[in-house]
């Protein structure tokens, strides 16, 4: 059986805590990429969690949105589509929310190493395991940039990433 | 003061590096630290507002005469 979903590299952050988490040298011999994220900041910013900013190829441009997302019992669209030099993750868990908590998002990027512009889909939950308070988020964005994507920026938008974010990025074949 | 720093994975080698944030990366930390702030106040601000209004009408409603279950349907 062909194996069409390979952990590429998984990154952890470590005890000093981290604003940044970053993957280079992205080998291109994948169909598509999936990227999860486990992550928490240090941000105190927002009650409701931080908004961590992902870039391709240390591009700051040609990001576009839409979205839903929907923040202890409000629902909206276009809450995020502010957004145009990253794509945002949704919502981090924060240090105002429930200790030792960490939000969830999965990012599919799509035909990633061909020449066309990028496609992806992500979709975040922030949780704090309170009896109210969570938020999620869906998101279809563009990157409207032919270059193949080599490098893969996730960095905190309020604080560093605590110990114990993490990030694994798969790559997916077709064969 | 401890410098903020940046983990790097190269997915080809596998070797992991932490490097410290250059002044810029720092100067951008900290702008999109400011943004986020702006972007919760005003985020804040705007729930405010409607929970203000959705009250003031759900009042109004109440003095017409609707009752507590019919203004829960809304």
């Amino acid at each position: 059986m062909a194996n069409t979903y390979v952990a590429i590299q998984t990154v952890t952050v470590g005890s000093g805590g981290s604003s940044t988490i970053g993957f280079t040298s992205i080998p291109a011999t994948y169909t598509d990429l999936h990227l999860l994220l486990s992550l928490r900041t240090t941000g105190v910013g927002s009650s409701v969690g931080s908004i961590g900013q992902i870039t391709f190829n240390s591009t700051t441009s040609g990001y576009s949105l839409k979205d839903v997302y929907g923040q202890s019992g409000g629902e909206g669209s276009g809450a995020f589509t502010f957004a145009t030099t990253y794509i945002p993750t949704g919502r981090d868990d924060n240090a105002t929310q429930t200790a030792s908590t960490f939000s969830n998002c999965s990012v599919y990027i799509t035909n990633y190493a061909n020449t066309n512009n990028k496609s992806v889909f992500l979709d975040a939950v922030n949780e704090s395991n309170s009896a109210t308070a969570h938020s999620m988020a869906f998101m279809s964005a563009l990157w409207s940039n032919s270059a193949t994507i080599n490098a893969i920026t996730i960095t905190s938008g309020d604080g560093n990433y605590v110990q114990y974010s993490s990030a694994t990025l798969y790559g997916i074949k077709n064969s | 003061m401890t410098r903020p720093t940046k983990i790097e994975v190269n997915c080809t080698t596998g070797e992991q590096t932490i490097i410290e944030l250059t002044d810029e990366e720092i100067a951008q930390m900290e702008i999109d630290r400011a943004a986020a702030e702006a972007e919760r106040t005003a985020r804040e601000a705007e729930a405010e507002a409607k929970a203000a209004a959705k009250a003031s009408a759900l009042a109004k409603l109440a003095a017409l005469g609707l009752t507590e279950d019919e203004l829960a349907t809304l």
